[in-house]
Parts: C-alpha cells; structure tokens; sequence
C-alpha cells in the first residue's frame, strides 16, 4: 500500500466525493467540541423539516483520552470527518461505500462488515441507529441514523457518517502509530501534532485550574440562560452550551466532579441544550424556509 | 390449485441477535394468515441473513373458497312489504327468498353467496401490516416524522405467488420480482423466481441457509487448525453466522509474547472486541493464533489477515499497558477511589456499598480472608483494564490479587464474585467466594428494594431477578447458612418467588410439591430441600396421592367448620372403633419415618371418613372430631401442606 494517500489527501479526497454529492464544505467550528456531532452544522441543522447537506472535518477535543503523545493510538484531540445527509437518500450505504473506493481501498480485497452500534449522546437529548463500520477488523466509520436530537422527534431523518481520520489513515499507510501517518509529503502526524498533544495532556491533567473552571461553568450556564430569553440568538447560545461542555470534559479529566456532582452537572448542560434545541425550532424554523432560495 | 410463495424482505443490516426471534414471529404470523384466510397452504421455510428475512409457504389456493351464509329474515307474517325489503336488503328479489321453520314460528330467509378473495389480493392487503408488525427490540424510523418503523430501513420487497409479484408497498418500496446480491460479490438487482431464487442469491454471494453459513465456518476452520484446535464457543459462532451473507475464516497469528498476559485477558479482547474466536494447542493452551470469519470468499492479497493482525496488536498493546500501569497501585490502595464511583444515583457509591458487603461478610461469618475480599471485590473498578473490558470485572480484581501475592483465598474469591452469571454458570468455587458473591447481590437486593427499585413487570434494569438467582443457588448449592436478612415484606415476596422458580424450574421437582413443602415455610432453604426430597421419595409409594386428598378434604371441613384449632382432643368423648384407631395410630406412629407414618396412617384415615359423621349432632362429639383432624393435619404440617398435593383424582 506504497501509493496510500497522506492524510491530507485523504481529506481532499472525501471533501470532494462528498462535494459531488451535493454536500455543502463546510470548516471545522471554531468552539472546542468533543464530537463533530456536537458543532452547530449537525446539532442544529438536523432539526426542523429543511434538507441539508454538509461535510467538515472536525477537530473533536476529549480531554480524559490525552496521553501525552505517548500512546500510539489514543489522542487528546482527534480529527473526524463528519458527513450529514439530511435527508438520508435511500443508497446512503452504497454512497458511502463508494467513498472508500474514493481514498483508495478496494473493498474486493478486503473484509466490511456493519455491526449494529447505536448511538447516544444523553447531554444532547440525541440518540440514533447504526452500525460502526468494520473494515478488516478495524473500526472506520461510526454511521448513524438520527432519531432524536435535543429531545426531539426529527422531520426528516439524516444519516451521519463519521470517518475517524487518524483511524482511517493509520490503516491506509499500514503504520503503527498515528503519529507515524504521513500527514503531508515528507511531514509526519507528529511533526504537525505531537506538542500539542503533550502540552494539553499536561494541561488537562495537572495545569488547569479547578476553581477557574468552575467559575467559567458558571459564568458561561448563565450566559446561554439569559441568551436564551433573547430572540434571535439561538446560536450564541449555543456557543455557551459548547463552552460547558467542554468545562465539564476539563473538570472530568482533572477529577475534579464527584459522584454525587456528576449526574447534576451533566444534567444542567442537557438542560441548556434542550432549550437550545427548543429555540432553535421554534425561532429559525420559519426564517430558514424563507431564506431556502 | 396449489401454488408456491416467496417473500424476502430486504433491509440494511439487522443485528444479528435479533433476527431469529424475528423469523419465527414472521413465521407464526404468516401462518395465522393462511389459516384465518382460509388460503390453505404451510410455511415450509424461514431463513436470514443480516440484510434479509426470508420465508416461503406451499399449497396456497388460488382463491378462498366461497361461503354460503343462511340470513333470516321477517317472519313470514309481516306481509309483502317486509319481504320486499328483506329481499332488496339481500340484493334479491322476493321470489328468490326461502323460508325457515324456528321454535317461534316462520321466517323469510336468504342464502347468501359470497365469492372468496384471491390469494393475492388477500396477501397485497395484508402482507404490509404483518411485516410492520414484527417486533423488534429497539426500531427505528427513516422516511421522517411519523413514517414506517423498522430494525433497519427495508431496501427492497420481493412477493411471488406462484409465477406472479403480489403487489403492494412500504415505505416507498414497491414489492417486485428483483433481489440484490452481497454488497460485494453480487450484483444490485437479479430477477428471480421463486424455482431459482436460492441458487440466483448463491451466485451472487450470498449463502441463504444459516445452517449452510454456519457448516461452511466449522468445515474451512477444520482446514485452517493444523494440529491446534478451537476453544469452542456457539455463541460466538452463531453470531459470525448472523453477520455475513457469505462467511470465509480465515487464520490470524499473534506475537507468542502476548501470551504472558492473563488467558482470561486475551480472549475477552478476541471475542468481545473483535470477534474472533480463540484457538488451543492440544493441551489446552491458547494458542499465538485466532480466527476471524470475512463476510467475503477470500483474503487474496493476505490484507485482511494483516489488518486484522494489526487491529489485535494495537489492542493488546492496550491490554498489556494497562496491566502494567494498573500494577503501580495496589488493591489494597484503591478502595478509598471507590469514593468516585457510583453504584447507583440513589445508593451513593462503591465505597459506601464495600462497607455494607464486609459488614454483611462478617455477620453471614465470613473468615478473614472473606472479609479481605470483600473489602477488595469492587477495587478493579477503578483500573484501566476494567474501563476498557467491563465484561472482566471481578475476574481482573483476583488476577491483580494474586499477582499482588495476596492469598490465594482472597484472589480466588474476588475472581469469582459475580458468579453466578447465569443458571448454567457455576456457583463460586470456594467458601470465601460465595459467601463475598451473596454479600454483595444480598446487598445489591436490600438497598435496591430500599430504594423502591424493585423490578416491574419485564423491566429489570438492575437484574435484580438474576441476583436474587445467584442467592438462591449459593445459599442451596453452597450449603450457606442465611436467613434473608434485613427484608421487607416487598423483597421476601420476590425472593418467594425466585425459590419457587429454582426449585420448581432449575432443580425440576412438580410444582405441587413445592408448593406443598413452600406452604410449611421456605425462608429455611436448606430444610425446604430437605423436605422436599422427603416427599419426592414418598411421593411413588401407593398411600401418599390417597391421603394428600384426604388431607384437602380435611382442610375443606375445618374451613366450611370455621375451626382454627386451640381445642384439645378429649379421648373420654370417643368409644372403640374408627375414631379411636385414627387416634391410636397418631400416637403411636409419632417421630416414625414420613413414609411409614404415610403407609400406616392411611388406612386408618380412610376408614374414618367411611364410618364416622363428622358433623355429628352434638356439639362436644363434633368439635372433638374437627381437633382430631386439626391435629392431624398440623402434624404433617411441618414437612408440607399435602393438600396442595395434585392427586390423580383430581387430575382426572
């Protein structure tokens, strides 16, 4: 597999697949996610009746995962490519199969199997059925059907695909350790990557402070409760959803959340995430239906 | 005319522990279908694989056949009128009509004919509801809010009836006469008939018969085992068979290094993580090698076995460094980390349940190194290996004990602390184990009745009835002394009922004896054993059936008598014969063998009931025979109520 693509072709290459197939290019939200599901793309535009198609790569950030650069195959922050299809067309798996003939696997010389895995996110109010793709052994994509996304039944049904590149590339370039991937010619994952890995991990795990945190939870919870009483601000609300969660992932790594504070704490991003959910249908609904042309 | 019938129903991939009960519910209902249609015929097959369900009936009809109904009318006496309108009412004329003679004079009647439907007009009208119908363990919608439920979105319908498509649709998807191969090795879209429907899908890749599937893993497994053998594992095996259309096995190797970590570790990691099944040297051994099943004919290039190669290393490169890193902290050290982990939202944590187990441990008289155990049981909770291989819980806890030369008593009683999982599995194998096991589920039962979590219904999310099993069965099996400590009145019904099953399904004794043995008392498990082994041997002897019925009969009078007892027997009211002999015989037999009491009693109460009156007229002589029988009765109430007893007589 000498002619395998870097990891940045590999990106290319998908942008485009996905580009023919009517999806909007979208870039990387700009606010620390743990999921590409978690970035406004997804979240918010798989609700309401509008169709829409994306595809991003997602930089998806969980802090507890960091090793310091120091484990072959476990990150602190991983990239995913993440494809809605909103509504799922009726060959979504076969489109999808085609993708990875895109990046140049030949799935007659090599094993795919969908095993069932549905997902759940209880922070979101979001669940889904699907499968995590099997190739060879090695789980490449996490394929969902969305059922339910803050709290609520969906109009139309997408299907996200979720491609974990590190994953993907290792495998494509048959290398050991992600940071072996050649992310560019003659460039390796760690040139790109491995401080960032090193100095976060020590950052979650040592640096971050645990009072400052807990205050920044504070201050962004009110935030998204007052944005919310406001018209039209759903999405900076949602930013400040965004910002606790990823507090919350940061207390977590540092242990620094109880047992007892544990559910309640989960509980009050839920909370905000469900009335972000609820403005956002009952505020930008109407509006996107106007602005579709 | 007898015709075939085929339907497939194409979907996305169905997990494959959900397909079987699928099919047979597809198969139970489509049947009732032909029989309440009256369409003849027999579902002959069923069969799946993860993108399709699969059944085909013979015999059908053409069409129903037609029904004749006798309609009455008016009576004759109302006149031409009435007939007029009973005949219009009919679709007939008046001269057309017939008359009936019944007990309340004469009526106009009508035959009425009604033509059978078609087969296919029948199966197009009901084919949709029946195959929504099928229930499935978590369904889910595709074509937007409200729409169709299924597994997994249908794909595609094929219907024949005969040479003919039965036309109807779900979800968009019309039904037709076109199939589509493996995702891989077929083609999308294949005519078919219902002749050559199997042999079209097998040369499209895909094997139909899950039988046939699951016969071409163990025959090419067989090929690939040079000398070695297979652990075996039917579950694993029927799991490979539900996920492939066309299962090839092929043989992978690990680096012979990896086998310093523990059995227990490596094969968890192979099953649950990869599905690969592990292999044995001829002596048992694990072996450097696996087995994955491809859902595809061959690895050609070898790329398969190398990716797969490649997954199990970066897995247990996991294992193993999480073994060494859970190592830096002893057991010993981490039950204090059993503060941060929950064991349920109301019932605070691990840590706060350890000291409820150890103190329980010590009361049921748990040794030294019992208590030890229990005080380590939860520890690996908080390693690594646990979080990421939940399933090795407990057996991680004693693999760490020992290698952190803890006693061999303790590590081994900390490995088997869940057990047992299931009935099949084992109860503990030491004495430390079990009593650790019953602490810990007797712990899990209280507090979750405490907190009003007691199972309801079907709903079990905290398996309690599969706790309260394994107390059962340690407390029976493991000759545990126990007396259900600290129940309410809720959790000693359940656990009645939970007795009552193991003896009654797991053991196998009739349900009448256990009910019998139960009604004298069952919270002494050992001395309900006992006595039900007792009656189980006197059960076959000739006098036991007759003097159980006896026994109700008795019961019967004392209860239409209302006498509760409380009056002693007054040998001075009673003369010579049935009476006194009953009396004699009591006396005489009291602390002999049941079965002897049973043998030489029996006679005695039978001749009683064929001489004396019970309810003779005077009141002293009656409320003397009702304390005979209230004596009787209580006498035998110790072992068993016999009256709960199913005797032939009944029976018949």
């Amino acid at each position: 597999m000498s002619s395998a693509p870097t990891f940045q072709e590999t990106v290319f290459r998908l942008k485009k697949y996905w580009s023919d197939r009517g999806c909007i290019i979208q870039e990387p939200y700009d606010v620390e996610v743990g999921a590409g599901t978690m970035a406004p793309e997804t979240f918010l535009r798989v609700l309401g009746p509008k169709p829409y198609n994306v595809a991003y790569v997602q930089p998806s950030r969980r802090p507890a995962d960091g090793r310091y650069g120091e484990n072959p195959n476990r990150l602190y922050k991983h990239q995913q490519l993440q494809v809605i299809l909103k509504p799922s067309p009726a060959d979504v798996i076969d489109q999808y199969l085609g993708s990875l003939a895109a990046i140049g696997i030949d799935l007659r010389k090599h094993d795919i199997k969908f095993e069932e895995d549905n997902w759940e996110a209880p922070t979101l109010g979001a669940w889904g059925i699907g499968w995590q793709v099997m190739l060879d052994g090695l789980e490449v994509t996490q394929f969902t059907y969305f059922q339910q996304c803050g709290g609520f039944d969906l109009d139309l049904v997408p299907a996200e695909l979720t491609y974990g590149l590190e994953r993907l590339v290792a495998f494509l370039q048959n290398v050991e350790s992600v940071y072996d991937i050649e992310w560019a010619p003659g460039v390796k994952y760690s040139d790109v990557r491995f401080l960032d890995e090193r100095q976060f991990s020590k950052y979650n795990f040592e640096l971050a402070d645990v009072q400052m945190l807990w205050q920044l939870f504070d201050l962004h919870e009110k935030e998204c409760t007052r944005l919310l009483k406001e018209p039209d601000a759903v999405l900076p609300a949602y930013d400040q959803v965004l910002k606790c969660s990823h507090v919350f992932n940061l207390l977590d790594a540092r242990g620094a959340i109880s047992v007892t504070e544990r559910v309640g704490v989960i509980g009050r991003v839920r909370r905000l995430a469900l009335g972000v959910a609820k403005a956002w249908i009952e505020q930008t609904v109407p509006a996107a239906t106007e602005s579709v042309a | 005319m007898s015709i075939l019938f085929l339907l497939e129903i194409g979907t996305e991939e169905i997990p494959d522990w959900m397909i079987v009960p699928a099919l047979n519910h597809l198969q139970d209902t489509f049947q009732a279908l032909l029989d309440q249609q009256s369409l003849g015929g027999k579902v002959t097959s069923v069969d799946a694989t993860p993108r399709r369900l699969v059944l085909r009936a013979e015999g059908l009809a053409e069409r129903q056949p037609d029904v004749e109904d006798l309609v009455l009318g008016p009576p004759k006496s109302a006149g031409a009128g009435a007939a007029t309108g009973f005949a219009k009412k009919m679709g007939t004329t008046p001269d057309k009509l017939g008359s009936e003679t019944t007990a309340k004079g004469e009526y106009l009647s009508f035959t009425k004919r009604t033509q059978g439907q078609a087969a296919e007009a029948i199966l197009a009208r009901e084919l949709p509801n029946l195959i929504l119908k099928i229930p499935w363990p978590k369904a889910m919608y595709w074509n937007g809010k409200g729409s169709e439920r299924f597994i997994r979105p249908i794909r595609w319908l094929v219907a024949l009836l005969g040479d003919a498509v039965v036309p109807f649709e779900i979800a968009g998807v019309k039904s037709g006469n076109t199939t589509v191969g493996h995702r891989i090795l077929g083609k999308p879209s294949i005519l078919v008939t219902i002749a050559d429907f199997d042999e079209q899908l097998r040369t499209n890749g895909v094997i139909l018969s899950a039988d046939q599937r699951k016969r071409k893993i163990e025959a090419e497994i067989a090929g690939l085992l040079n000398g070695n053998r297979l652990k075996p594992d039917p579950d694993l095996l029927h799991t490979l068979t539900y996920i492939t259309e066309f299962p090839t096995p092929i043989l992978g190797s690990f680096d012979p290094s990896y086998l310093e970590l523990p059995q227990e570790v490596l094969v968890t990691v192979m099953r649950h993580h990869q599905k690969y099944l592990s292999v044995e040297d001829s002596s048992g051994k694990l072996a450097p090698h696996f087995i994955a099943v491809m859902n595809t004919n061959a690895d050609p290039e070898g790329l398969v076995r190398h990716g797969n190669e490649r997954v199990l290393r970066a897995r247990f490169n996991d294992a193993r460094f999480f073994w060494d890193q859970d190592q830096k902290k002893k057991l010993a050290d981490r039950v204090v980390d059993l503060k941060n982990v929950t064991f349920q939202a109301k019932l605070g944590s691990y840590f706060e349940k350890t000291e409820r187990v150890v103190a329980l441990v010590k009361e049921l008289g748990g040794d030294e190194n019992a208590q030890r155990a229990a005080r380590f049981a939860k520890c690996d909770l908080t390693t690594d290996m646990v979080k990421e291989f939940t399933d090795l819980q407990g057996i991680v806890g004693g693999l760490y004990a020992r290698a952190q030369s803890e006693v061999e008593e303790v590590a081994q009683a900390i490995y088997d602390h869940y057990k047992p999982t299931s009935m099949e599995d084992a109860i503990p194998s030491t004495e430390a184990g079990r009593i650790v096991s019953l602490a810990d589920k007797w712990d899990t039962l209280v507090s979750c009745f405490a907190a009003g979590m007691a199972p309801t219904g079907s709903r079990d999310p905290f398996a309690l009835r599969r706790a309260a099993q394994g107390v059962v069965r340690i407390v029976v099996e493991g000759k545990v002394r126990f007396d259900f400590p600290g129940a309410g009145d809720e959790l000693r019904e359940f656990m009645r009922d939970r007795v009552e099953y193991y003896f009654r399904d797991h053991v196998g004794f009739p349900y009448d004896e256990v009910r019998a043995c139960m009604a004298s008392g069952w919270a002494d498990l050992h001395s309900l054993s006992a006595r039900l082994g007792t009656v189980r041997g006197i059960r076959p002897t000739p006098d036991f059936e007759p003097l159980a019925a006896s026994f109700k009969r008795i019961k019967n009078i004392l209860r239409q008598a209302n006498f509760e007892g409380g009056v002693a027997f007054r040998k001075d009211l009673v003369k010579e014969g049935p009476e006194l002999d009953l009396y004699d015989e009591m006396q005489r037999t009291k602390g002999h063998r049941l079965a002897a009491r049973v043998a030489s009693l029996r006679p005695k109460v039978d001749f009683f009931f064929d001489k004396v009156l019970v309810n003779a007229p005077e009141e002293d002589v009656r409320r003397n025979r009702l304390a005979l029988l209230h004596n009787l009765l209580t006498e035998f109430s110790e072992i068993a109520d016999f009256s709960e007893i199913v005797t032939e007589r009944q029976a018949s």
